[in-house]
Formats: C-alpha cells, sequence, structure tokens
C-alpha cells in the first residue's frame, strides 16, 4: 500500500456504524471529508438531489461500481479510477461528460484517513477532467460485509447531433485503431499482488479520455465505435464488438503497442499483454478513408501519443478476431474465459 | 528481451521454414510428437503450423502436468482445502480444474476455503512462516523442471522446523510417459498413432539433461531432439528432425544448447534423489497405470508429508463419460474428434483438464485455431 | 509445461538469493538449485528458482545455426543487433 500522506493522518479513527446513520456523526463525515475535497456549486446546494438545468442535445448515462483490490496501486487508485472508468464510458458513447454522481458503501474499521486519501484522490480526478461529482450517498456496513470500500459512480453527459456511436457499427473494410499501450493497468496491478511480487516501473494509465475523444470527433466526426478495453483487456472488447457488428477482425501482432516492461512481466507470469486491463485507453474503430487522419490526429493529442492502426474490420460469419503473428502465422485472439491466472506449465 | 527475441524473428522464421520446405520429402508424412505442453501452447500461439508444409504434422503429447493429473488427486486437494482447513497452496494453473462433480478449486475458494495462489514455494513456506497457527500445504505439481523447487521447500521447511507445512506430492516423470506411449499398443502394434520422431522437453532436459532420451532412440528406433522453447527452435528441430528420418537416423540430438546438457542440472538431481522416491506405479488420467512414472517423498521427510500427515477418503474417480481427454492426451484422437468439444466442453465451462490447462490441446486448440476445421478456400477469402 | 525465462542476475543476496531482471522487471529467486552464479551471467528461472545458467556462446551458435538454412551474413547482424 501507498504511504498515506500525513496531512491526511490528522483524521484519527476508523469508520463505525453511526457515520451511516444518518445523525451528527454522519453529517461530520459528509462535510470533514466529502464536502471538503469535492466542494463545488452543485454540492453547496445543499438537497438530496443536484439540479443540473437543461442540456442541449441527447442524453446519455452511464454507470459503475468499483470493487478494486488493492485499493491503492501505483499510478493511482479506487477514487481517481472510479473518476476516470464513468467520464470515459461516456465517452465512449461519443458523448461529453458533464455531471458524475458518486455513493460510497464503507465497511466498519475502514481507515478516515484512507478514505480521505481517496475522497481527496477523487476531486483531484474530477477538477483536472472538468467534470464535477453533484451529488452522492454514503453508507456503512458491518464488519465482514464489505472490502473496505465500494464505490459507485454515474455519469451524464450529452452527444452531438452528428455522433453515432456503438459496438454494432463496425463493418468489413473498417480501419481498428488503438490510442496506446496495451496491459499497464493490468501489470501495475498484478505487481502489487500478494505472492506475485515483483519490482517494476509500471505504473497505471488510469486517465480520463473525454478530451481525446473530442479531438478525435472534431477530425474524424464519422468514428463508428469506440470503446475502452478494461477488464478482458484488448481481446475481450474486439470479441464485444466483433460478434455484436457480427463481422471478423484480423490484426497484427506486431502492430499493437505494448511496453517492453509489460511484455517481460506478462513472460514471467505466462500471460498475454492482449487480455489485460488498461484504464486509460481507447479502440476507435473507423472508415479506411479515415484512418490516417484519425491516427495523426490521436498521435498529435498528449493522450494519444503512442496510437496505432492495428488492423481491419473483415467479412466472416463466426466473428472471429484473428491475428497474424509476429512470426509470420495466423492465430484465433479468444474471448478469455474468467481472469487470466498467472501460470507455470 | 535477451535470448527471447531473437528466437522468434520473422525473417528467420521464414527462412528455416523454407529449408523445412526444401527437405520434408514429398512423398511421405512427416509426425511429430510435441511431449511438452509448453511447446502446444508456443504452437498454437505462435501459428507454427502456418510455416510448416502440409506434410508435417504435429501430434500432442500428454506433456501437461494439469492435464495428467488425476481426478481423484485434486479430489484430494480440494477436500484438503475443504474438509481439513488447511490452507492450501497451489500454482494458478490448477485453480480451474473440474474435479468430480465439477468441483474445482476455485469453487471450493469462493464457498469459503482458504485457497492461495503462489508463484513459487517460496512464497509458500513465507505463508507457512506467517501462519505458525494453520497448517500450510503445498499441492505440488509438474515434471522434472518443477520437481526441485518442491525439492528445496521440503529441505528448507526441514531445516526450520517448520512443523505447519506439508507438501502433497503429485510429481510426474517425463521419461516413464514417453516409453508408456511408445509402448502403447496404438504406437507400436497398430500404428494408429503415427509417430515419428520426439520434440523433447525444453525444461525438463535442462535438469535431467539429454541423456535419459537416448535409450528411447534406441529401442524404438525414433530420433529425439531436445527442443528449445521459442518458436524458431520448435522450427529448427522440426528441421533437425525431418533431416534424422529422411536420413534414416535415430538419435538424440540438442537444439536447446544454450540451457541442456548431457549430464543436465547435476545438483537439483542430486537434491531430488535425496527428498523423493519413485512410486512404483501411478495412476494418469488418459495413460492409465504407468509404472516407476511418479515421486513420492522419502521417509526421511515422512513429517512434511500430507499425505501421510491427513487422513483423505479414497477417492473412487469419475470422469465424465464422453470426454476424449484420455485419448487426446494419448494423441489418439483430436480435439475435434470429441462430441463435447466446443460445445459443452468450452474454456469457459470445461468438463475435462485439456480444456482447462492454457496448454492441454483442447484449450490450445479452441483458443487459437478453432477457424482451421474449415477448408483452405474459406480462410484464403478473408485474408 | 514449464514456463522458464532467462534473466540477467543483478544483485546477489543472503541466503542463496538474488535479484534478477527480465528485461527491467525485477524480481527475488531462489540461487539453491545453481553453483557459481555472477553478477551479470544471465539463468533460467522457472517458479521463482534459476535451474541452469544460460549459455551465451551456445546462444549465438544456435541463431546461427538457424541462419545457415540460407540467408546471407548481413542479414545476421542486422537481427543481432
Amino acid at each position: 500500500m501507498t504511504a498515506i500522506d500525513p496531512k491526511f493522518t490528522a483524521l484519527r479513527g476508523a469508520v463505525d456504524m453511526t457515520h451511516g446513520a444518518g445523525g451528527r456523526a454522519m453529517a461530520d463525515l459528509i462535510r470533514d471529508v466529502f464536502f471538503k475535497h469535492l466542494a463545488n456549486d452543485y454540492l453547496a446546494q445543499g438537497n438530496d438531489g443536484a439540479l443540473l438545468g437543461k442540456v442541449g442535445g441527447r442524453l446519455v448515462m452511464a454507470t459503475d461500481a468499483h470493487v478494486i483490490s488493492p485499493l491503492f496501486f501505483p499510478g493511482g487508485d479506487i477514487g481517481a479510477l472510479a473518476v476516470h472508468g464513468t467520464i470515459n464510458d461516456v465517452a465512449m458513447m461519443g458523448a461529453r461528460p458533464l455531471w458524475l454522481s458518486a455513493s460510497f458503501v464503507l465497511e466498519e474499521g475502514f481507515s478516515l484517513a484512507a478514505l480521505e486519501k481517496i475522497v481527496a484522490s477523487m476531486a483531484l480526478a474530477a477538477r483536472e477532467a472538468g467534470v464535477p461529482v453533484v451529488t452522492g450517498d454514503t453508507k456503512v456496513v458491518e464488519k465482514g460485509k464489505g472490502d473496505g470500500v465500494f464505490i459507485s459512480t454515474t455519469g451524464i453527459g450529452v452527444l452531438a447531433d452528428e455522433t453515432d456511436v456503438s459496438g454494432s457499427n463496425a463493418r468489413p473494410g473498417n480501419a481498428i485503431l488503438v490510442s496506446g499501450t496495451m496491459g499497464d493497468h493490468g501489470v501495475a496491478i498484478l505487481s502489487k499482488r500478494e505472492n506475485l511480487e515483483f519490482e517494476t516501473e509500471i505504473v497505471s494509465d488510469s486517465q480520463p479520455l473525454h478530451d481525446l475523444v473530442a479531438a478525435m470527433l472534431a477530425c474524424a466526426p464519422g468514428v463508428r465505435v469506440l470503446r475502452d478495453p478494461t477488464r478482458g483487456g484488448l481481446s475481450a472488447t474486439l470479441n464485444e464488438i466483433a460478434h455484436q457488428s457480427k463481422a471478423g477482425m484480423v490484426i497484427r501482432e506486431a502492430a499493437v503497442p505494448v511496453k517492453p516492461e509489460v511484455s517481460a512481466a506478462c513472460e514471467l507470469l505466462g500471460l498475454d499483454p492482449l487480455n489485460i486491463a488498461n484504464e486509460g485507453k481507447l479502440i476507435a474503430i473507423c472508415d479506411a478513408a479515415d484512418a490516417e487522419a484519425l491516427l495523426a490526429a490521436m498521435q498529435a493529442h498528449p493522450k494519444g501519443r503512442d496510437a496505432a492502426i492495428i488492423g481491419e474490420v473483415v467479412v466472416d460469419a463466426r466473428a472471429l478476431v484473428r491475428m497474424h503473428t509476429r512470426l509470420g502465422g495466423m492465430r484465433v485472439v479468444d474471448w478469455i474465459a474468467g481472469e487470466q491466472l498467472p501460470r507455470i506449465c | 528481451m535477451k535470448f527471447v527475441d531473437e528466437y522468434r524473428d520473422q525473417k528467420l522464421a521464414r527462412t528455416i521454414a523454407a529449408a523445412i520446405a526444401a527437405e520434408a520429402d514429398p512423398g511421405r508424412s512427416y509426425h511429430f510428437m510435441e511431449f511438452c505442453g509448453g511447446h502446444t501452447h508456443a504452437i498454437f500461439r505462435y501459428g507454427v503450423q502456418d510455416l510448416m508444409p502440409e506434410n508435417v504434422h504435429f501430434v500432442h503429447g500428454p506433456g501437461c502436468p494439469v492435464c495428467v493429473l488425476p481426478v481423484g488427486r485434486l479430489d484430494d486437494a480440494v477436500e484438503l482445502a475443504e474438509r481439513h482447513g488447511v490452507i492450501l497452496c497451489t500454482y494458478g494453473d490448477m485453480m480451474r480444474v473440474p474435479g468430480t462433480k465439477q468441483r474445482s478449486l476455485i469453487r471450493a475458494k469462493a464457498d469459503g476455503a482458504d485457497v492461495r495462489m503462489v508463484y513459487s514455494t517460496l512464497d509458500a513456506l513465507k505463508i507457512a512462516r506467517e501462519n505458525p497457527d494453520r497448517q500450510v500445504v503445498f499441492f505440488a505439481i509438474g515434471f522434472e523442471t518443477t520437481t526441485p523447487p518442491t525439492g528445496v521447500a521440503i529441505k528448507v521447511a526441514a531445516a526450520e522446523g517448520l512443523n505447519n507445512f506439508s507438501v502433497f506430492c503429485n510429481h510426474v516423470l517425463t521419461p516413464a510417459a514417453i516409453g508408456h506411449i511408445l509402448d502403447s499398443p496404438e504406437v507400436r502394434g497398430f500404428g494408429i498413432v503415427k509417430i515419428d520422431g520426439f520434440l523433447g522437453p525444453s525444461h525438463v532436459s535442462s535438469v535431467i539433461g539429454s541423456q535419459p532420451y537416448e535409450f528411447f532412440a534406441e529401442e524404438f528406433q525414433k530420433p529425439v531432439v531436445i527442443a528449445g522453447f521459442e518458436p524458431l527452435d520448435v522450427m529448427q528441430s522440426v528441421l533437425m528432425l525431418i533431416r534424422q528420418v529422411n536420413e534414416g537416423r535415430h538419435e538424440v540430438e540438442n537444439e536447446y544448447t544454450r540451457v541442456v546438457t548431457q549430464e543436465g542440472n547435476l545438483k537439483a538431481q542430486a537434491l531430488v534423489n535425496e527428498v523423493f522416491e519413485l512410486r512404483k506405479s501411478f495412476e494418469w488420467r488418459g495413460l492409465g497405470t504407468v509404472p516407476y512414472s511418479a515421486l513420492r517423498i522419502r521417509d526421511a521427510y515422512a513429517g512434511l508429508d500430507a499425505e501421510k500427515r491427513f487422513e483423505l477418503s479414497v477417492k473412487v474417480s469419475k470422469e465424465v463419460k464422453s470426454c476424449e481427454c484420455p485419448s487426446i492426451l494419448r494423441g489418439v484422437k483430436k480435439p475435434t474428434d470429441c462430441k463435447l468439444f466446443g460445445t459443452v466442453c468450452t474454456p469457459q465451462n470445461p468438463v475435462g483438464s485439456c480444456m482447462v490447462s492454457s496448454e492441454g490441446a483442447c484449450a490450445a486448440y479452441y483458443s487459437y485455431s478453432r477457424f482451421r476445421d474449415r477448408k483452405p478456400a474459406d480462410l484464403e477469402a478473408v485474408e | 509445461m514449464c514456463l522458464a525465462l532467462p534473466a540477467r542476475v543483478v544483485e546477489l543476496l543472503d541466503g542463496d538469493m538474488a535479484v534478477v531482471a527480465f528485461d527491467t522487471v525485477k524480481k527475488r529467486i531462489s540461487l539453491a538449485l545453481v553453483e557459481d552464479v555472477a553478477v551479470d551471467d544471465f539463468v533460467l528461472v522457472h517458479v521463482g528458482y534459476a535451474l541452469h545458467k544460460v549459455s551465451q556462446e551456445e546462444a549465438a551458435r544456435t541463431l546461427e545455426m538457424m541462419v545457415e538454412a540460407g540467408v546471407l551474413k548481413d542479414e545476421l547482424e542486422e537481427i543481432s543487433a
């Protein structure tokens, strides 16, 4: 666990059942931890819900529950991850994220200092992304009934009329692009997992992508598919899209960007970077004619420097995702069953 | 990565592929068994068969310790975790293998058993030291590569007086398995399974050396090439096997000289001999009972033997009837010959161990090669 | 079977242990099964133990054997660079 910043250890003690009971202790917790860091005009309204105002355009909503362990990892924590994750879900619809809500389920005994660190991190992530947390909720469960803290976030965004992004839009001939290196987040998490410790400088790539998406849509408004390859990695996400669009895909192993460190860690554990989670990358599918321009727009953006065209959509009734291997052979890129476990064989 | 990437180079792959195509006799076919599951995995993962000519075939062997572990032994491990309340430490590979009634270690863990995945026996020892009030059992599996690390752990635990630690030993031996296959009626008698030569295991050989294979080459008149782990190693080894077959030789050759010597790792061998001894016989999933093919812990270290420390109920292994793992492990059938393949039995819902282990032939075939049952014309249409 | 990877020895530790590096990923492993290992040697690592030293001469010789299957010498230099 990352050492807790001393300015947060001012809060002594742990969460107890009174913090969820709706009385004075809860009000104090909300004021001293949540409002202190998340402060904005919406929260300042002080009501059970936030009045958001009128929106010009179609609404998009996305929701996530965050149950990650460990809570603090190289390059991030559950608070920032929650903000980035939901902003990205909205952005992958092609929409501009506007507001977030956050609800916390705290386990009795959870450290208040750790809670404040998470909330502060969440607040920073929201501020940097320009998407405020406008409403929230807190509950406390008995010890043993929660894993420290669970966070649920919901995001609302607005979609421009001309944007039509959907997993079912991929068509044969379309180009497939990724915004950067694959597998960073998953490897960062694994490096801290018990019984697997290895030393690496890999940090999670957790980051909001709505600004990159805006730049991409400005360049190629006809982008057909956007999706972030989180759990299950690139392989799961490509397979999802292939099934939704009822088309196949062929990608090139040599074209998929992977950091050498991530490659090495995966070799060590017998894992495949294509199956490993990312938290700050996206897949884009566009018409072949738009591919070069889109790639250039992505590479020009700080969050897309390592972007690459990795393959194309093809006719295939079986909706298989296949890959030209580094060696020159061909294999299927499968949807893995459950979490990929390190192997010795 | 040094000593890895060089052996995955595409240009070199084409070079070797061209040599194989030039030297493979179009008038015959070649069937080479890759004994080692790691080779099966590498072949599929890189698509090595795409670079082979039509008349060179790989026959997948039983060198997957996960695949050949009898269901009853897995049931024993599950019982240790569930009914004896131990901390059961296991390599990741075993977590999802279904035992009797589809009960796996991962299901037992979900139901509250303390099953912990470890990367090394070093981690299991650490868990034992940190939990002096709990019994910690290490579920040992694997061929000769994986046995010495278990041996070290047993010696360390004995020296430290780590009384809460014990090992459930399921280590098996490669030469015994190879001999059993070569001696089987399907190979020796009926010629149903045609094997023209063997790709010898990479890392087992780094421990046991190339010497143990000399017996097979001589007795069964089959060439053996000890092949490295990377795809170029596999291809170069195929080339060497083709040359031996063409020239009528049946020798043991070593392609993996950067890590394999004739004598192997004597220090590791001595340690294994000190801690383990041969079981008279051991049941292998698919191969049946094979004499002198597995190891148990010697009496000198009996105190660390989980089989002696815990009373385990007698298991009646019940395999699913239509599961063809036994035939697939012996190279008699292919995954696609199994009625359950891809329908009832998938990586998400595995019935037999060939589907669970990432080096099991069924898993490799399903994950990497499902499209190959189509006619070549279909493949071209999507290139 | 037997996933094993060559790694460079970066530091020797007490109790027959060492720190090795796979590219830039470092891990503590045991040297209990090998002998005469020095910093900068390469060893084959399996389940947290070094099983054998990797011979750099043999590695080069194996590559050359593969190249001899028909490619020009300058392409070999290109690959090993």
